[in-house]
């Protein structure tokens, strides 16, 4: 009995998990690549750079997401709290 | 409902090697890293054993890799020191690319096995664990030979009471290497898992595509943090 309650709550915290862990890069996200759309259309010819640093930003933006989804994945597969 | 499934949704389970009663092995990791560590290597060897002046596909290809590795490395670490530490940043970001690369290139489900399956090295949380605590006891050297003793007043720095967090950040910086690649590898084999377990046919192409774009960026970020971390505690 116990241990279905704690699975049951463990399943909402991973879906929590990853709500919130999307949320938050998400506006990141859209604010990184607009900003570099904004410099691309003001200077055309840093296009390659702007993309490079972009992209690499976006990854690290990224990651934040991905811990989340470590815990939530950790919670579904690996559950600490279930059985022995 | 059974369907012809090429990947399937299995997190956590490994095909254990006993070596001794205690020491086990997760068979299917070492093997693919076994297998991505020859591979890589043969292809180093057979693009610079025969150098010429005039490069081949081959030395071009390889000669296309060294940039690479080589700009990470010099903005990083600055022209001073890059060429000290070149070796290892390389090898990192070879083998990351090269087992995330061999997880999403070789049908491995072909290869039926009794327990986990064939898949990317850096699926297993183990192997990123090893390359991320790799790369700090790489800096923690890099510190020591440049710096001598003088490293630790980068604890110090830029005021005394930021000891605690820059004593903590040695701890996060592995802990945030390692679960970012494991759970971006992890990720991208699950989102295909689950687009192929709904629909088994062609659409699950592009995300693949994405997989393996992201999963070469993700070689390229952690090898530009090693080198970042080396470089910042030799600056």
């Amino acid at each position: 009995m116990v241990d279905s309650i704690v699975s049951a709550a463990s399943v909402v915290a991973a879906a929590i998990a990853v709500g919130f862990a999307g949320l938050g890069p998400g506006i990141g996200q859209g604010n990184a690549a607009g900003q570099a759309v904004e410099g691309i259309a003001r200077q055309p010819e840093a296009e390659g750079k702007i993309r490079g640093t972009l992209l690499l930003s976006l990854a690290f933006m990224e990651s934040l997401t991905i811990y989340g989804l470590v815990v939530a994945l950790s919670l579904l597969f690996a559950n600490p709290f279930v059985g022995g | 409902m059974y369907t012809f499934l090429l990947s399937k949704i299995e997190v956590g389970a490994h095909l254990y090697v006993d070596l001794t009663e205690n020491l086990h092995l997760h068979g299917e990791t070492v093997f693919v890293s076994a297998l991505v560590v020859t591979v890589v290597s043969l292809f180093l060897i057979a693009g610079t054993s025969n150098l010429q002046k005039v490069p081949g596909n081959l030395q071009n290809l390889v000669e296309v890799v060294y940039e690479t590795v080589k700009s990470i490395a010099l903005t990083q670490m600055g022209p001073s020191y890059y060429s000290q530490f070149l070796p290892f940043t390389a090898t990192i970001f070879l083998f990351v690319l090269g087992s995330n690369w061999a997880g999403a290139l070789i049908p491995w489900k072909l290869i039926e096995l009794p327990e986990g399956e064939l898949s990317a090295p850096t699926n297993d949380i183990n192997t990123t664990a090893c390359l991320a605590l790799l790369t700090s006891l790489s800096y923690f050297f890099a510190g020591f030979k440049i710096k001598g003793i003088g490293y630790f007043k980068r604890y110090v720095k830029p005021a005394l009471f930021l000891l605690p967090i820059n004593i903590v950040e040695d701890f996060t910086k592995p802990l945030s290497l390692n679960f970012r690649l494991f759970g971006n590898v992890v990720a991208d084999e699950l989102t295909v898992a689950v687009i192929c377990s709904l629909v088994p046919f062609i659409v699950p192409v592009p995300i693949m595509m994405l997989g393996l774009f992201a999963s070469s960026i993700q070689a390229l970020i952690f090898s530009t943090l090693a080198a970042n971390y080396i470089g910042e505690v030799i600056e």
